[in-house]
């Protein structure tokens, strides 16, 4: 008998923009997803017991206008739930406990930033240790990136991929750090992923590393490796003509970014 | 109490826009600063309890790792000046109003109507700069006097006074919105008068129409029944006005015409009639049942089939005027105000691609920049940033466009911005591609609140630029509030809640409600009903704001419950302002009382009908031929430089062109990703093969010898680049954008009639060469004034056509790019290269005109689109690139520093007609050509699809980058490097924007 497909959860909504294609890669890689606006979780937080995968996709939040994702962060982090006197990153956080996966991409990972679910180390969410911010070029930019995974990372979602080539496309994506325990976490398995060049040896240099984050970091994940965030877009390399040069190379047809989403499935479907 | 919060980098923190700044201070006006620090300020006008304000402290408006905020208390002084920039009263606040909502959520104390956040930018720049610095760096760069007002201080005065000091720029009028009525037995004098006091923009003639309407005995009679007396109120008169604006009934391309060629007079009915939906009527008729048309110049944006599932929408707009005021707002409010129009067609459309193309004066321009107009550089930036936020902000990808230049954009830029829409053929069993209002329906108003922004662009953009332009023809788009509302609206069309959409563009609800109100006959509109952004509009502005991000829908009675609910969950203001009716009239109200009770069939019937004289003259620019060049490869070198040809990689890369996740081919390709694309394609449906192919044609550089000649250049141009890349003849539309300089002759316009002739020339070659390509117009545009007068100063822009192909193809195997793909690789031209250098960019390096503008030989031009069609078929085609600014030779070298080869070719075997110089067939523009690469071993097939058509085998790819360019007598006339090509094509943007 056929196994019925995982059901995934992708946000859209309040200025949230890469949902359709988020869906289908959701899609391709096995999951049943859904489609649920923002506003409509908050006020039904309940809801992602329905769900196993959560991805937070790119766009601009609430217009970026007090900083990536920022005023969708502050209302995560404050607005009480009613009567509950929890908060929405209290279910999150419940939501990774009980063995569920979230991945957030571009300002879907500047919203796990600054809502401290990221990169949560020791365990300890709700507090913003890292950021994501100007690009040193000052300039908003598409364009495409290699990326080394750190094999010593505990993330769940890049086991056995080594590099990969995705798309950036974002104004605040520069990687920055405070203090000493978290630049120690991040040196071991919290770094994801780091800009790279072609041949995979770590990039410090504009453009490869496109916007100057600090250690070239590209994705960090939790403690738990279940919460993954990473400014490139995986969701947008899921079919060979994605890939800027599709039409010079002898491309295989999944694109690489699918990677990322078949190991969601995968360790949804051997854990939960 | 107000409050005020500074934001600031911590100390030792990277201050990105800061240093970007610091920057642009040094390329633009040579000044050099040592430091330039920014600091955003939220001044928000509301008394807040102290924890809320410890929460914005600390976590809200900073973030702390790397930033500072201050409450209450100014940032320190990190320079030697500070200068303030804050919006003028009634400038849209995109970011004070997302402060504003993250302040109520966190406070759960909502905002009263007259309680707002204020956002403004502070800077401190340190450095030995004057007073007159200051000054120069606020005016030409930090701050837009129409919209924004700026303070500067000293040092030593900031920290006396102890900061900058608040400032509430809340819209304060106190007086009672009032209903003006217009006697008019005043005589024309008089009422001229209060047109020109009122920017009507309405004619003697169309004056005296509306008198005689007015003192219609069964008129007089109806209005007095309503409650109104025998003089028409402002409210009518707006309203008449609006709709009977250039704008909006494009009274010149319906106008008759006497036209006089060569001593030959004839009488045009209609330009728009005759050529343009003449051609358009034509084509389908030849098509068919191969017609892929489904609605063509009457709704919002032009319909066409794209597969079993699902329709496309598109539409291209300018928005001129306001970006010549205020560059970043007008583009923002162009990208985000076209994307409506899409959005608004048949029962309303899904975005999936923006376009855009920009005309500038030049970027190093030198002279004088008249009042009221910003310098080229500035302008281009600007208009960059705002389709930037308006763009990657809404979502939606860029994939095509151009920046286009000429010294006489100096006047106005044209700012075209376009959007592709899909739709599900059917919804809930019914088409989706046409729309009705009923009787009985509710008219509800969806997306952002009035204010005084855009009153008059309808008709203000019906005149020409001049110093007393009004600002409030100027508007701030907001990317957010409408993608808000079109995450609802979609949903809502999916639920079937609505039973027609339109949007409110030019002329705000006038337009819309009117034009709705055509279906039912009559309508009924409350406008004291409409929610607002401050008190004190009068009831005509209410009617004709043109604030943006909304959208006007006929709702049937039982849903209005449902649709209200379901846009409260999605946080989108609805609002019910009347009902659509069949009662003949477009009745009006406020506050109970009737301000407007105008005929339906006067309002959008009664406009008479201009007349208008055209007179077409030849124009030969007398001037001695262009010396042979002695160093080829210097004069290639130069081109490249050239605004015209040069990489525009600066602005493409910011702008996302592959979100939705169906980009095939991207506007840079090649092997760095650097290449120039002829065309954009994308993959709409993620589940489906089937691919659009997006491209265009703009050659303005051509009208100053013949407008007939522009337009068939810009439409081979947009049919070349589309094959080129893969596109097809057999499902291609294309959509016409006219930016014209007044053609009505006056005593201020001697020009006139050699104007307007040039328009019937334009638009017979439109008819001419659609019908011959058999690509039929669906949607298109005019603006007619596009002219700077301020006392004895002129500008115009050159008459300016553009042309946008979209065409359907089955699937993505047949996809062309235009870098070299290998080594070995033949390189062949296909087409006939003619001596016609006139407007090219090589007569323009040596400041000619040359004389002889490119034809285009539309039946041979078509075999060689058939021919390219059938051989991307078949795979063999490695590489195409279009000939077309830079002639050849520019063709070649981005081919080949694209894909990274080098070339070894010969001029010998260049097809060519009457060409006995090797400048000549290197850089003559002629049209219809193409560079391709094939693998060898392709040949004979090669030869086989092409016999019949001119090509020539010229030589091949080669391994390293040396690019090798012999002469028609074989002799070696170029020898340089792919790598010396490619850092000259990019020059000019990283030499004067830091790119």
């Amino acid at each position: 008998m056929k196994k019925r497909r995982p059901k995934s959860l992708v946000l859209f909504g309040n200025g949230i923009n890469c949902e359709y294609e988020t869906a289908h890669a959701h899609r391709v890689a096995g999951f049943d997803p859904e489609l649920l606006h923002i506003n409509l979780l908050l006020k039904k937080p309940e809801k992602i017991n329905e769900y196993t995968f959560i991805t937070l996709p790119g766009g601009f939040l609430d217009g970026d206008d007090l900083g990536a994702a920022k005023a969708q962060a502050i209302k995560w982090k404050y607005y009480i739930i009613s009567d509950s006197g929890r908060t929405f990153i209290d279910e999150l956080v419940d939501f990774v406990a009980r063995g569920n996966i979230i991945l957030g991409v571009c300002n879907g990972f500047q919203l796990l930033v600054k809502t401290g679910l990221l990169p949560g180390i020791g365990g300890i969410y709700g507090k913003q240790s890292v950021t994501l911010t100007f690009n040193d070029s000052g300039k908003f930019e598409d364009r495409w990136v290699y990326l080394k995974v750190n094999k010593f990372s505990h993330c769940i979602f890049t086991q056995n991929i080594d590099t990969i080539y995705l798309p950036v496309r974002h104004g605040e994506g520069k990687f920055m750090m405070n203090g000493l325990e978290t630049a120690t976490a991040l040196k071991q398995g919290y770094t994801v992923m780091q800009y790279a060049y072609e041949s995979g040896d770590i990039a410090s240099e504009y453009p490869y590393n496109p916007n100057g984050s600090v250690e070239s970091i590209a994705g960090i994940c939790d403690v738990t490796g279940r919460i993954f965030g990473l400014m490139p877009h995986p969701e947008a390399f899921v079919h060979h003509t994605q890939h800027p040069q599709w039409t010079r190379k002898k491309l295989p047809r999944e694109g690489d970014g699918l990677k990322i989403f078949k190991n969601a499935f995968r360790y949804v479907r051997e854990n939960l | 109490m107000a409050h005020r919060i500074e934001v600031a980098c911590k100390d030792g923190v990277r201050d990105v826009p800061g240093k970007k700044l610091k920057k642009r201070i040094k390329t633009d006006f040579g000044i050099d600063v040592e430091a330039v620090h920014v600091v955003d300020v939220y001044t928000i006008d509301k008394e807040l309890k102290k924890e809320i304000l410890d929460v914005l402290q600390n976590d809200t408006f900073p973030d702390p790792l790397i930033q500072k905020a201050f409450v209450d208390r100014p940032a320190p002084m990190k320079g030697d000046w500070a200068i303030e920039v804050s919006f003028k009263p009634g400038v849209t606040d995109n970011v004070g109003r997302t402060a504003k909502e993250v302040i109520e959520s966190l406070s759960l104390q909502p905002f009263r109507e007259d309680e707002a956040v204020y956002t403004s930018r502070m800077y401190f720049l340190k450095g030995g700069l004057t007073e007159q610095n200051i000054i120069t760096i606020a005016e030409g760069m930090l701050a837009n006097t129409l919209i924004q007002r700026y303070i500067y201080k000293r040092k030593e005065e900031y920290e006396q006074d102890g900061g900058m000091g608040m400032y509430i720029p809340k819209v304060e009028i106190s007086e009672e919105p009032v209903v003006e009525t217009f006697p008019l037995n005043t005589g024309l004098e008089e009422m001229m008068k209060i047109n020109r006091e009122r920017t009507w923009a309405l004619s003697p003639e169309e004056l005296m129409v509306i008198q005689k309407y007015f003192l219609r005995k069964d008129v007089i009679k109806r209005r007095e029944k309503a409650g109104l007396g025998p003089s028409p109120t402002d409210v009518e008169m707006e309203a008449i006005a609006q709709t009977w604006s250039e704008h909006c009934k494009h009274k010149i391309f319906n106008a008759i015409i006497e036209y006089e060629e060569d001593g030959k007079k004839e009488r045009i009915d209609s330009l728009f009639k005759t050529y343009i939906v003449g051609s358009t009527e034509r084509i389908r008729k030849n098509k068919g049942k191969k017609d892929f048309c489904l609605s063509v110049f009457k709704d919002n944006a032009g319909i066409i089939r794209f597969n079993k599932g699902y329709n496309l929408a598109f539409k291209v707009e300018t928005h001129n005027t306001p970006s010549a005021l205020d560059p970043y707002g007008g583009a923002l409010t162009g990208i985000v105000g076209v994307n409506r129009d899409p959005f608004g067609t048949g029962k309303g459309a899904k975005l999936i691609f923006n376009t855009d193309v920009f005309c500038f004066a030049y970027p190093d321009y030198k002279g004088g920049v008249p009042p009221r107009l910003f310098h080229p550089k500035r302008v281009l930036e600007g208009v960059r940033e705002g389709v930037e936020h308006g763009g990657n902000k809404s979502g939606i990808p860029t994939i095509n466009g151009s920046l286009v230049f000429d010294e006489g954009y100096l006047g106005k830029p044209l700012v075209y911005c376009g959007t592709c829409g899909i739709m599900p053929r059917k919804i809930h069993g019914k088409p989706t591609h046409t729309k009705q209002a009923k009787v009985g329906d509710a008219i509800i108003m969806v997306g952002g609140r009035i204010g005084k922004d855009g009153i008059h662009g309808a008709t203000f953009s019906s005149e020409e630029l001049s110093e007393v332009s009004p600002t409030s023809a100027v508007q701030i788009g907001d990317p957010i509030t409408q993608k808000r509302m079109t995450d609802f609206l979609l949903l809502a069309r999916d639920r079937n809640l609505y039973n027609s959409i339109t949007d409110n563009g030019a002329g705000g609800l006038s337009s819309s409600v009117g034009e709705m109100a055509q279906d039912t006959g009559g309508s009924i509109l409350h406008l004291d009903r409409a929610p607002l952004k401050y008190q004190g509009l009068s009831p005509w502005e209410i009617l004709l704001s043109e604030a943006q991000e909304r959208m006007t829908v006929a709702v049937s009675k039982d849903k209005v419950s449902q649709f209200l609910e379901l846009s409260e969950k999605m946080q989108v203001l609805s609002t019910v302002l009347g009902e659509f009716t069949d009662s003949g009239m477009f009745h009006i109200l406020y506050k109970g009382k009737t301000v407007a009770y105008l005929d339906m069939d006067f309002l959008h019937k009664g406009l008479p009908g201009m007349r208008l004289k055209a007179k077409w003259e030849r124009h030969i620019h007398d001037e001695k031929p262009v010396e042979e060049p002695e160093n080829y490869t210097e004069t290639l070198l130069s081109l490249l430089k050239r605004w015209n040809v040069c990489s525009k990689e600066y602005v493409v890369r910011q702008y996302d062109h592959e979100v939705q996740g169906g980009s095939v081919v991207k506007p840079l390709t090649g092997k760095l990703n650097n290449g120039p694309s002829d065309a954009g394609v994308i993959r709409p449906c993620l589940e489906n093969p089937e691919a659009v192919v997006v491209s265009h044609g703009i050659c303005p550089k051509y009208s100053r010898f013949d407008t007939y000649h522009m337009v068939a250049c810009a439409i081979d141009e947009a049919i070349r680049n589309n094959i080129a890349t893969g596109g097809t003849l057999k499902r291609m539309a294309l959509l016409d954008n006219f930016c014209w300089s007044d053609p009505v002759f006056s005593e201020k316009n001697p020009e006139g009639y050699y104007k307007l002739a040039q328009l019937v020339r334009a638009n017979r070659a439109l008819f001419d060469f659609t019908t011959l390509f058999g690509t039929p117009c669906i949607s298109g545009k005019d603006s007619m004034k596009n002219d700077y007068i301020f006392n004895e100063i002129k500008i115009s822009i050159p008459q300016t056509v553009l042309i946008s192909a979209i065409s359907v193809i089955k699937n993505t195997d047949r996809i062309v790019t235009m870098d070299f793909k290998e080594h070995s690789n033949f390189i062949i031209v296909i087409g006939t290269t003619y001596p016609e250098l006139g407007g090219s960019e090589y007569m323009s390096l040596y400041g000619r005109h040359g004389n002889i503008p490119p034809k285009v030989r539309g039946r041979v031009a078509k075999d060689i689109y058939r021919c390219m069609e059938k051989a991307v078929t078949t795979g063999i085609i490695r590489s195409c690139h279009d000939i077309s600014d830079g002639g050849l030779g520019c063709c070649l070298a981005e081919s080949a520093f694209g894909g990274g080869y080098g070339i070894d070719i010969s001029l010998s075997s260049v097809p060519k007609l009457s060409i006995f110089r090797d400048d000549i067939l290197l850089f003559s523009e002629s049209q219809s050509r193409f560079i391709v690469s094939i693998r060898k071993k392709d040949l004979p097939q090669f030869t086989s699809i092409f016999h019949a058509i001119p090509y020539g085998i010229i030589g091949t790819t080669r391994k390293d980058g040396r690019f090798i360019i012999k002469g028609m007598n074989n002799n070696v006339i170029i020898d340089t490097e792919i790598g010396l090509l490619l850092d000259a094509w990019q020059a000019p943007f990283k030499e004067h924007f830091n790119a």
